[in-house]
């Protein structure tokens, strides 16, 4: 039960860095932060109490594994969430090419 | 059968437009013309030979729940023919429009690969395949959003990326519970699944679902990013992304999630209405405001969609039709204005209001159709928009929900506000534009596109007449009215 | 030319452990189907050798060492490829991507059908966006717009 509440922990410290950061690399890193802890959550779940990893070997008879298909969501996840931080990094390079800063405050030129 | 081509064909052409493409894009716009072309014939095909069945395709051969499929109904129909029209549109207006902006093929690329992931969302009968191509979808409209390179639209993609990141792990923690819940990922499966569990279960998914799909279809709460990336991008691509995206991937998933699998209780219609109310009357006290005349009409989209999420709130039959025809209708006249302003803005250089001025001599084509459009979206009679209007507002007031319908009334009040100050500043205004002060002329393709859509904004008012309604739309409805029958029609017809 | 890359320490290092990444990449991605890995972590590894080469070297390097073009059609060969694949077994029955090849034996290396032809595409794909990603973000000052 203690790992659930903390990996709760870990999603509210990441919704805390974007809405309060003010430099575009740290918002990135806590959107970061909130893929993780989606993904640890999504792991928690296939655990069932003394099974081991589902790789079958050689010579080893079959015992209990746990849930594999949630670790195929989450490798799905991990790889879609890499090609959203690489965009999100490259507009943040962009970004700071046109206004010359990194201050999320500074960058408002859409307003109304 | 032929349900994997949708996905198929638009992600090949995505992938041999980067291999066959150098320096300049001939091939990448045939291609992906052809591409386009294909999807719809495909897409017509099965909505007018094939509307009454449920077709599902189990991908690799295997068995349902252990496997992803793919699932056809009539809705699914329906949104595949809204798409590829609308997508077969933009195409052809981008090729001049973006050539005026930079010649590169990679927008071709990019614009592959949104409707692939467009195209997935409908078609998938599986939660987190679901997930995968939405992101697949929104991915490219982030890359899309920001294509011309000036500095507002680095910012409004920017803003767009972290809020749909935010949404997306908050579906992804729903599908976690889920799973956790049902132990299957088919749709199906879990919707037979949670008939047995207890109704509060579905109330906290449901809440989740709710911000996390509510933030990509912009109800009122979390619309922030949308007057920023639907003004800033370019034409073709705010028309995509106001006409189609926010509809395939917000209210879609919304009601194949509320109706079909969470078996609609009361307490997430009540959610529905109050959000679109809300949409209805905030958007459009925001849109009057506007100089702007992008931002106005992206202002008008959140209201637009507030009006489709009342309908689909109601419930009854009534409700239920005129959201479904709103959805299709919104899509053809708000891509319409979208040229428009898109036409304007490469005539004129400029997108204040203030500035244009009475554009009749010189851009009769975009005129005409403008005035076109607006007639529709405020609700004019034989146009599309009055029916769909008039459905929801009849639908409340069978409903007897009397307060709801009296605002429902007042938005369209203000549509029609804002959209009179959209035609008095935007097309008719105080100096005559003479056509020798237009800085681009506007090729054959934009005006092709144009006409088309002011055609089709009359042409589908027909599909409301009784007898055609009955073999077009109403196959529609009952798959949502239906709810739970999804379970039987998918779980049967393997 | 010490002003681009790191120390000549580093160089050397890097010259003779690139080539084992690569190969611990390319047995990672082979042997998805009987150790954990598989296609997107064989990939992950080779893309981080030619990063590896990149930091090592610097950019001017680098670009002379890899034809940059050819990395980007690679990938979206195999990208294509894939799709054939699954379309052919489309037509050998079953659905879309089966696995139409025969199953072999357990735990032998050519086994399990088309899934280690899988694996090593995706390797290759993933790699090579990988690393043509981080290319076109080291190269900030042409003016690029965001690839795949």
């Amino acid at each position: 039960m203690t790992v659930y509440v903390l990996c709760f922990a870990l999603f509210l410290v990441g919704v805390y860095g974007v809405l309060t950061k003010r430099d575009l690399i740290k918002i990135i890193l806590s959107t970061g932060i909130m893929g993780y802890s989606a993904n640890l959550f999504l792991i928690l779940f296939a655990y069932k109490k003394g099974a081991i990893y589902p790789i079958l070997s050689k010579g080893e008879e079959i015992k209990a594994m746990v849930d594999p298909l949630p670790q195929a969501l989450v490798l799905t996840s991990i790889v879609i969430e890499l090609g959203i931080t690489a965009m999100l990094v490259a507009l943040a390079i962009k970004l700071y090419e046109k206004y010359k800063t990194f201050d999320i405050t500074k960058i408002r030129r859409l307003s109304g | 059968m032929i349900l994997p081509f949708f996905v198929i064909i638009p992600l090949l052409a995505a992938f041999l437009i980067t291999l066959i493409s150098g320096k300049k894009d001939n091939w990448a716009i045939i291609l992906s013309i052809l591409a386009e072309l294909s999807v719809l014939v495909l897409a017509v095909f099965c909505y007018f030979f094939k509307l009454d069945d449920v077709f599902v395709y189990s991908m690799s051969g295997w068995k349902i729940p252990y496997t992803i499929c793919l699932v056809q109904d009539a809705l699914s129909c329906f949104m595949l023919i809204v798409i590829s029209t609308i997508a077969l549109m933009s195409l052809i207006f981008s090729v001049t429009y973006i050539r005026h902006l930079v010649t590169s093929w990679r927008y071709y690329a990019l614009f592959m690969l949104l409707v692939t992931g467009m195209n997935g969302v409908i078609v998938t009968g599986d939660l987190f395949n679901l997930f995968v191509f939405m992101e697949i979808a929104l991915f490219s409209a982030y890359a899309l959003v920001s294509y011309g390179r000036k500095a507002e639209e680095f910012e409004a993609a920017f803003k767009y990326a972290i809020m749909g990141s935010v949404s997306s792990s908050l579906i992804l923690v729903g599908i976690a519970i889920t799973y956790s819940y049902t132990s299957s990922l088919t749709m199906a499966t879990i919707a037979e699944t949670l008939k047995t569990k207890p109704v509060e279960v579905t109330y906290w998914l449901g809440g989740l679902f709710l911000a996390g799909f509510g933030l990509k279809a912009a109800m009122v709460p979390f619309h922030a990013w949308l007057p920023d990336a639907h003004s800033s991008a370019p034409a073709p691509i705010s028309s995509m992304l106001s006409g189609v995206l926010i509809k395939s991937l917000g209210v879609y998933t919304i009601v194949r999630l509320f109706f079909n699998v969470f078996g609609a209780p009361a307490l997430f219609g009540t959610l529905l209405l109050v959000f679109g109310t809300l949409s209805i009357i905030v958007a459009s006290f925001l849109a009057i405001g506007q100089w702007d005349i992008k931002r106005l009409l992206a202002y008008s989209s959140i209201s637009q969609i507030g009006f489709i999420l009342v309908g689909f709130g109601v419930g009854n039959f009534l409700g239920i039709l005129g959201a479904i025809f709103h959805l299709l209708s919104h899509a053809i006249f708000k891509s319409l204005l979208f040229y428009n302003t898109g036409a304007v803005e490469m005539a004129l250089g400029t997108r204040d209001m203030r500035q244009m001025g009475d554009l009749r001599k010189a851009l009769p084509v975009t005129s005409f159709t403008s005035m076109v459009g607006s007639l529709a979206i405020m609700g004019m009679p034989p146009f599309n928009g009055f029916f769909s209007k008039l459905f929801i507002i009849m639908a409340l007031i069978k409903a007897k929900l009397y307060f709801v319908a009296f605002l429902v009334v007042g938005g369209s009040i203000l549509t029609i506000a804002y959209f009179v100050k959209f035609q008095r500043y935007g097309f008719r205004g105080d100096r005559v534009i003479e056509k020798d002060m237009v800085k681009e002329p506007i090729s054959f393709g934009m005006k092709f596109s144009m006409g088309f859509l002011a055609v089709l904004c009359l042409l589908t008012s027909v599909m409301l007449i009784p007898g055609i309604r009955e073999a077009v739309i109403d196959p529609v409805i009952n798959v949502i009215a239906n709810k739970t029958g999804y379970i039987q029609s998918v779980l049967s017809g393997r | 030319m010490n002003k681009e890359g790191m120390t000549l320490i580093v160089r050397t290092v890097t010259r003779i452990s690139v080539w084992l990444i690569i190969l611990y990449g390319i047995y990672i991605a082979l042997h998805g189907h009987l150790t954990p890995g598989g296609g997107f972590a064989g990939g992950v590894i080779i893309s981080l050798a030619f990063l590896n080469v990149t930091l090592a070297y610097g950019r001017k390097f680098t670009s002379r060492w890899l034809d940059i073009g050819l990395l980007g059609d690679i990938e979206a060969s195999s990208a294509s490829l894939i799709l054939a694949l699954g379309i052919m077994g489309m037509a050998f029955g079953g659905g879309f991507l089966a696995n139409f090849l025969s199953h072999g034996k357990l735990f032998h290396l050519v086994s399990a059908g088309t899934i280690p032809i899988y694996n090593i595409l995706i390797g290759a794909k993933v790699g090579m966006a990988l690393f043509v990603v981080v290319w076109t973000l080291a190269i900030t000052r042409i003016g690029e717009e965001e690839e795949q």
